[in-house]
């Protein structure tokens, strides 16, 4: 008898499904083998050399500086977003949530012409910035933010819209009942109990921010301390130099992993 | 300042026509099937919900009256506590009862002391620091009734306050909901289903079906003279205040029972009118309650005859209708009527 | 059976490069799979359609790039027939690595041009223009090809340019141009040509001192040989000179 009891249990909470193991296991190793594949060709003899030149920095700053801004500017212009589309009374819902995520599926060098066509100096906007204001945005960092933001933006909205959706909009209506305005109510119930989903939209849109390539090497350029940032480096050393991409490459996968990482444990598992 | 409210929603199919009065210091129960209309009624006077015609009025202020006045939730002096309370999860007890004091501008230490004040209230001051998912549910309730008394509202609306909980805690938690309410002076409006919660908690009761209020009176009122098969059902239950001493309890309005569970102090004492039986003399055995009761009317429902019945205390009985043969059965007539003391419940109240 | 089996594409093969051998339009049968640089898209999108017009049953298939990318593809063994680059340089690379089954040969020669949106907003005049931190300039990255011939032809006209952007290929320079966000940018003669009237090309002498062969070669791992040979000779014959005169390239 108890054998069997033992055996049981044993069994109820030891073995996992094979038919979820084994596509799990599959797909790990489908992202994981190209990362090692980039490790192990690596140059690491000339590794700390090549890792330390001036080049190199100057496009890590640029990058994580350009990824933060483009990061903030979702923030503030998505969070919002993602609200109107999940709570907000405006007719056309499903269009607007569709047409947020054209980024998604727009190369990102459409993209980068996109924003040139309306931002750049003879654009629809502008040209009104450059002869009002003296403003152009092609070829600055600002171009690169607004174009990393551009892009990762969607990432921010799609996962601040589902979190916002998935939550009990009675919390505001009793928010409501005390007195708060929708503004309050938004910002000290519903934003602190979508904050999981808020950290992960964000960790996903500063990541996507840091890997972007078309958008940017489209509208803002390349040129080196002003819009070269880590991807574009890479891509243009590729031309030249296989083994100084494969080293960028390595700094800005070790830095994006680190820095993710950081945020999980901080925020993600964190809490609960 | 008298709440007036004639609430007129109209969604889709449905429609709510209700028109309700509530007084200083009063408590209006509105009871009602599911569906009923009894949260849209709540949801309107909350301002959560635009009225579609009618008004609600509170004394002078207007606070509803389509389509030219709307003033919403967060302009209107009430405080509501949920079916499952909506407690804050991110915030503490302590924070949750003090939000509403923010929210109207009170600075924050004083808001909170203010919120320890009703804390202690309730009961709670031991876990004003605690996040609402370690409270158990009896606890939750007391917070969030807290949390809706604090700001000192006009009108206090509870929608089906102690549905969730279990119920052992629903007795304890029903008696201080009814002390906190006794205490309340303001206008309080508590939608239920459940008849005891309504007959025990309120001065007043407004049975709504389809929308529409069938029948309003006080609870004994609405128990004698039932209007529809539906409320007889529903309120088809013999209340009595009282004082127990073990098993005794002394009625308030003259007469005694026995009860099984002994008790101490002030209680409710509850049985259904099926648990009456009527004897042309005194009966002999088991019955523990027996007492002298004269007809005073009898009406016919769908499976069952009620009996009113004059007597100290007076008491309803639903016999069956060969029962009523047997018996004679004739306003005026004089009976016995007997209750088991295992069928008596007494609740502290 | 197997001997037979054997026998017959012994056979078969020998056949091919007899014939192959003998005369220039025979091709063998199938695709040829041309990798060329981004800069001779639409010439050699023609010449592919000449040439399979002149050989029924050949389909020529094209893979446009940065000449730099295009050879690292080949090195890491993308399944190609001809390499067509835009410089030696990295036509080198592939020799080196002895990915060529003949000789290099320089098919074509380009030269680079000043380009300017039209009208010439700026009054771009000459190279010296280059140097003015208030013009918007776009040039090719130091390396892609086209940044290295317009290295050479500022390091001759002694003019250090202040780019605003340094592009990953010639035609996301030509873009820029186009779109008119930048003033001026250098590019090949050939691009100002297919960019139309949106572009306008102004010549400037040490041009003569930038120019850039095109080498092309059949290479060793070619899936047709035959094919690759046929199409090589094809861009080098007459016709095959015409269309990319005609397109604003040099002969070698």
């Amino acid at each position: 008898m108890t054998s069997i009891a033992h055996r049981k249990r044993r069994r109820a909470t030891g073995r996992l499904p094979v038919v979820l193991v084994l596509p799990a296991v599959l797909g790990l190793a489908f992202l994981l083998v190209p990362l090692v594949g980039l490790l192990v060709r690596a140059p690491w003899g000339t590794l700390p050399s090549r890792l330390f030149s001036a080049s190199v920095g100057e496009a890590l700053r640029l990058s994580l500086l350009c990824a933060s801004l483009a990061t903030v500017l979702c923030l503030v212009l998505g969070v919002p977003l993602a609200w109107l589309l999940a709570r907000g009374d405006v007719p056309g819902r499903g269009v607007l949530r569709a047409l947020v995520t054209v980024p998604l599926v727009l190369p990102p060098v459409v993209g980068g012409v996109a924003l040139l066509f309306v931002l750049g100096r003879r654009g629809l906007v502008g040209q009104y910035l450059d002869a009002w204001f003296g403003v152009s945005l092609p070829f600055t960092t600002a171009g690169v933010v607004l174009a990393e933001a551009f892009v990762a933006m969607p990432f921010l909205v799609i996962s601040v819209e589902g979190a916002l959706r998935a939550a009990d909009p009675r919390y505001e209506e009793a928010a409501a009942t005390l007195g708060a305005s929708r503004w309050l109510a938004f910002r000290r119930v519903t934003l602190p109990s979508i904050l999981p989903g808020v950290v992960a939209g964000t960790v996903l849109c500063w990541a996507r921010a840091l890997g972007e390539f078309g958008a940017t090497i489209t509208f803002a350029g390349n040129f080196p301390g002003e819009t070269t940032t880590m991807p574009l480096a890479v891509y243009l050393a590729l031309e030249t130099d296989p083994d100084a991409a494969i080293v960028l490459s390595v700094v800005l996968l070790l830095v994006s992993v680190g820095v993710l990482a950081a945020l999980r444990d901080r925020w993600i598992s964190g809490p609960s | 300042m008298t709440l007036h409210a004639d609430l007129r929603v109209a969604r889709g199919v449905f429609r709510l026509d209700a028109e309700l009065v509530v007084e200083p210091g009063e408590v209006v129960a509105v009871l009602g099937p599911n569906g009923a209309g009894k949260s849209t009624a709540l949801r309107a006077l909350a301002g959560l919900l635009p009225l579609t015609g009618g008004h609600i009025r509170l004394g002078d202020e207007v606070w509803d009256a389509p389509p030219d006045a709307f003033r919403p939730a967060e302009r209107r002096p009430i405080g509501v506590v949920f079916q499952d309370y909506l407690l804050f999860a991110h915030l503490s007890a302590l924070e949750n009862v003090a939000f509403g004091l923010r929210a109207r501008g009170v600075p924050r230490a004083v808001a909170r002391e203010e919120a320890a004040r009703w804390l202690d209230r309730v009961g709670l001051a031991a876990h004003a620091r605690a996040k609402p998912r370690t409270l158990s549910g009896g606890q939750a309730q007391r917070v969030a009734l807290a949390r809706a008394l604090a700001t000192e509202p006009e009108l206090l609306l509870l929608d089906e306050p102690l549905a969730a909980l279990d119920a052992a805690t629903r007795l304890h938690v029903r008696a201080e909901l009814g002390r906190h309410l006794r205490d309340y002076p303001g206008h309080t409006l508590l939608v239920t289903h459940d008849p005891l919660d309504a007959m025990v908690l309120a001065d007043r009761l407004v049975v709504l079906e389809h929308g529409e209020v069938v029948q309003q009176g006080t609870p004994t009122e609405v128990a004698r003279r039932p209007r529809t098969d539906y409320v007889a059902d529903l309120v088809g239950l013999n209340l009595y205040r009282g004082t127990a001493r073990g098993t005794s309890v002394a009625l308030d309005g003259g007469g005694e029972f026995t009860v099984a569970a002994p008790a101490t102090g002030p209680v409710h004492v509850v049985f259904p009118p099926t648990a009456v039986s009527l004897h042309p003399d005194r009966p002999t055995g088991s019955p523990r309650n027996a007492w002298r009761v004269t007809v005073a009317g009898i009406e016919q429902h769908a499976h069952t005859t009620r009996v009113r019945l004059d007597g100290v205390p007076p008491v309803l009985a639903d016999i069956t209708t060969a029962t009523v043969a047997d018996l004679r059965l004739q306003p005026g007539a004089g009976l016995w009527a007997a209750v088991k003391a295992t069928e008596v419940h007494a609740y502290p109240s | 059976m197997r001997a037979w089996a054997l026998a017959a594409l012994l056979v078969v093969a020998g056949c091919g490069a007899a014939e192959s051998g003998g005369a220039a339009d025979t091709t063998g049968d199938g695709r040829v799979t041309v990798f060329a640089a981004a800069s001779l898209t639409e010439v050699f999108t023609r010449l592919g359609e000449d040439f399979e017009a002149a050989h029924p049953g050949v389909e020529v298939v094209f893979n446009f790039g940065g000449s730099s990318a295009l050879a690292q593809q080949i090195g890491q063994g993308a399944p190609a027939d001809v390499f067509a680059s835009a410089s030696p340089a990295t036509m080198a690379q592939v020799v080196d690595a002895g990915g060529t089954a003949a000789e290099p040969v320089a098919f074509a020669r380009n030269r680079l041009e000043i380009a300017v949106p039209a009208g010439n907003p700026a009054g771009i005049t000459g190279l010296a223009d280059f140097a003015d931190a208030d013009a918007k300039i776009a040039l090719c990255a130091g390396q892609v090809p086209c940044g290295a011939a317009a290295k050479r032809a500022f390091d001759a006209a002694g003019v250090t340019p202040r780019p605003d952007t340094l592009e990953q290929d010639v035609k996301a320079v030509l873009t820029k141009v186009r779109l008119g966000e930048v003033d001026a940018a250098l590019v090949y003669r050939t691009d100002v040509r297919s960019a139309g009237g949106e572009v306008e090309g102004i010549g400037f002498p040490e041009a003569d001192l930038a120019v850039n062969d095109y080498p092309i070669a059949p290479l060793a791992k070619a899936g047709n040989a035959a094919g690759a040979r046929a199409f090589v000779e094809y861009v080098r014959s007459d016709r095959g000179q015409a269309v990319l005169a005609e397109a604003g390239f040099e002969a070698p």
